[in-house]
């Protein structure tokens, strides 16, 4: 099954690489990871999308919860939480495809950011869902260069991760 | 008052309580050794290994509770560090390992003797500083020390650039420290806690399982009333030896792939497991999906990543043990009207229990001809002081130790569990010697293990540290052999070391004293002839070259499945 899990981490040196060997000297997968900074100074979030049954997710947000840097680790999973990813995709565009491009782009709310007389690179944002979905129907046109960022996530609600 | 940062080091340690650091000069620390020169309040013992100067500083933390310390210089030397630190993690011993870097401004330039010695050792340990600004040094070393030796305790690593140990600034060292993503929890929560408790007195058959957790935490003693109060058999792995006295009849031993059958069998047909700072090590639960089938499982530990890691458990509590064990003892106080009828409920398995003991007792079979090294181990636990520190390599010598030497105190065994160090004996015998000059320290090793650090007797002579080093050898790689010999068919691949050393005038080319025998009778003589020297010693025993540790699980088999004879 898969998960969302939010960790906040003192924004020091060497934190993403402890995290990112936390999973893989453990054999656990990372489906996808940002991390940037937030409004607390000094603290960065990452978002983590990983898989596993319930034992393997109970290790892993223990184990995040054990390294020294982390102040709190969030699991999103039971629908507690927002998600947004972008993705930048470049897409073959020429005679008639360039206006189903378009269709595609407009029905997505995805927006055009760079145009050539046989190109389009489309930015679209949206739940990871509904870029895979657009993607879908953009492959088939002649997908040339993809890059997503992974999903970032917050908590639903007025509260923040403070409670 | 204005210093430079290896003085600011330096300083830092005596806040923290050091008197002895076990550390290897080299360029990169060359600056803290020049203030170590005339620095009187810390003793520098100076190995002839950076791997062993960290294992002196590990035996030094687990015989002392306090957190080791080792310094070496960059590159090589830091490198040399990680199986000590690797060690010293997967028995949570708290250390703290300075490491020197080159300059700041050279830091990823290939420099000479440059290693990213944080990414390298960052799986074994529980944390690691780069100190980029002497500004900073103080406060690192004050927040070293606390992740070290707080909640479940671990080696952490401060790499101390050459710049920042030469660069000033006023030192001022704080009273506390503060980390925010860091809160470890100590206190056992109330109400499991009375749920524990009820749920113990409801038990028929159970069993305290005991780890090396209860001998880091100090609480031994709350261990021991707890299992006194309520009469209940208690096992320990072989981190949990001394914890709770192995000459007290409720003692089971230890238990697991070595231990004794009635240790397994009674996990086996146990209702009830409390498991107290232990980890449910493969090398203990031998195949889990027939791992106590009938217990339900109460799991106390301080780290939470430990429950559930392996079992199921039906309640854990998160908290320092001495904490829980405390408060539980409170309890069963407070419940004193069910005492007696739970003591009458526990008769037959008490007598089940010692039908077990008496039964298949850990015993060997002597020889009039062959030295047998568990006579060496029993001779040696009769000869030796009540409070002697033993440790051992890994291998045959030291199941043997843990099942015949008994230990009836905490922190009286050394030895390297989790990781199962070859080369750990001698240097950390060498590291408790140091913290206990007057008490008696003996190291047990194979003729393999022994060979894998002996240039620490030179340092033993040079510091005057009278360990004595018991060599059981059998010119083989014992354990490994046992595997080939009851699984292999007998291909002894590369486990034979048939080259005879000449270990008594080896200690002799150190400026120890050696003896050696394969006879017998002359067991007793050389072990008192050995312990009356001022100095150190080698002792060898020529043993039975073939001989087995039984009993035996195999690995993969159930806990009830042991080979007893073989």
């Amino acid at each position: 099954m898969q998960h969302t899990i939010s960790v906040l981490v003192e924004n020091e040196f060497g934190v993403l690489s402890r995290v990112a060997s936390l999973f893989s000297g453990r054999g656990f997968n990372i489906d996808s990871l940002t991390v940037a900074p937030t409004n607390e100074e000094g603290m960065s979030r990452m978002t983590l999308v990983t898989r596993g049954d319930e034992n393997i997710l109970e290790q892993i947000t223990k184990q995040l919860n054990k390294l020294i840097d982390v102040i709190k680790v969030i699991d999103f999973t039971e629908g507690g939480g927002v998600e947004r990813e972008m993705a930048l995709v470049k897409v073959a565009a020429e005679d008639q495809s360039r206006a189903e491009v378009l269709r595609i782009v407009d029905i997505f709310r995805a927006k055009i950011i760079d145009v050539t007389p046989k190109s389009y690179t489309i930015e679209a944002t949206g739940n990871p869902a509904k870029i895979d979905a657009i993607l879908e129907l953009l492959r088939p046109l002649g997908l040339k260069e993809l890059v997503r960022t992974g999903a970032v996530a917050i908590g639903r609600g007025s509260k923040g991760w403070k409670g | 008052m204005k210093m430079n940062g290896a003085r600011i080091m330096l300083e830092c340690l005596k806040r923290e309580g050091v008197d002895t650091v076990f550390g290897y000069p080299g360029g990169t620390v060359i600056n803290i050794y020049d203030e170590l020169f005339s620095f009187k309040d810390i003793r520098h013992i100076l190995p002839r290994h950076e791997q062993a100067g960290t294992h002196a500083a590990d035996g030094y933390a687990r015989a002392t509770g306090k957190v080791g310390v080792a310094i070496a210089t960059s590159g090589p030397g830091a490198t040399n560090t990680v199986t000590g630190i690797a060690t010293a993690y997967m028995d949570s011993i708290p250390m703290v390992i300075i490491t020197g870097q080159v300059p700041t401004a050279l830091i990823g330039n290939d420099a000479f003797q440059e290693v990213d010695i944080i990414g390298i050792t960052r799986p074994c340990t529980k944390h690691s500083f780069l100190v980029k600004d002497v500004n900073e040094l103080a406060t690192i070393m004050k927040k070293a020390f606390y992740i070290a030796r707080s909640g479940r305790p671990g080696p952490v690593l401060v790499d101390l650039p050459k710049d920042v140990q030469i660069a000033q600034t006023e030192f001022v060292y704080p009273e506390t420290v503060d980390i925010r993503s860091y809160k470890p929890n100590l206190v056992g929560h109330s109400r499991q806690i009375e749920k524990a408790v009820g749920m113990m007195l409801e038990a028929s058959r159970p069993v305290l399982y005991v780890g090396g957790g209860v001998v880091l935490g100090n609480a031994a003693e709350e261990l021991t009333t707890l299992a006194r109060k309520l009469t209940a058999p208690v096992t320990t792995t072989l981190m949990g030896l001394g914890s709770y006295p192995e000459n007290d009849p409720n003692s089971l031993g230890m238990l697991g792939m070595h231990g004794a059958y009635c240790a397994n069998m009674a996990m086996t047909h146990s209702d009830m497991i409390v498991a107290v700072g232990a980890r449910f090590d493969d090398r203990v639960t031998g195949k889990i999906a027939t791992f106590a089938p009938h217990a339900k499982i109460i799991h106390i530990d301080v780290d939470p990543t430990s429950i559930k890691k392996n079992v199921r458990v039906d309640l854990p509590i998160v908290g320092d043990v001495k904490d829980v064990l405390s408060k539980m003892n409170k309890q069963v106080d407070k419940l004193k009207d069910k005492h007696a009828e739970f003591a009458a409920r526990l008769t037959p398995w008490h007598e089940e229990i010692a039908g077990w003991k008496a039964k298949h007792p850990t015993s060997y079979k002597q020889s009039a001809t062959t030295i047998k090294p568990q006579f060496v181990i029993q001779k040696l636990r009769e000869l030796s002081n009540e409070d002697a520190i033993v440790s051992t390599d890994v291998g045959q010598h030291q199941m043997w130790t843990a099942q015949f030497f008994q230990f009836n105190r905490p922190r009286t065994l050394l030895s390297s569990g989790g990781l199962g160090t070859m080369g750990y004996g001698l240097p950390a015998a060498m590291g408790a010697q140091a913290a206990f000059p007057d008490r008696q320290v003996i190291t047990i090793c194979g003729d393999g293990g022994v060979q894998m650090n002996i240039q620490e007797i030179a340092t033993l002579v040079q510091n005057r540290l009278p360990v004595k080093i018991v060599i059981l050898n059998n010119n083989f790689l014992g354990m490994v052999r046992q595997w080939q010999e009851l699984f292999f068919d007998k291909r002894y691949s590369s486990t034979c070391m048939e080259l005879p050393v000449d270990f008594v005038k080896l200690a002799e080319a150190y400026g120890a004293k050696g003896f050696s025998t394969s006879k017998p009778g002359e067991v007793e003589k050389i072990i008192k002839q050995g312990f009356k020297e001022p100095g150190p010693v080698i002792m060898e025993f020529k043993v039975a070259r073939e001989e087995k540790v039984l009993p035996m699980v195999p690995a993969g088999a159930s806990l009830n499945e042991m080979v007893l004879n073989a």
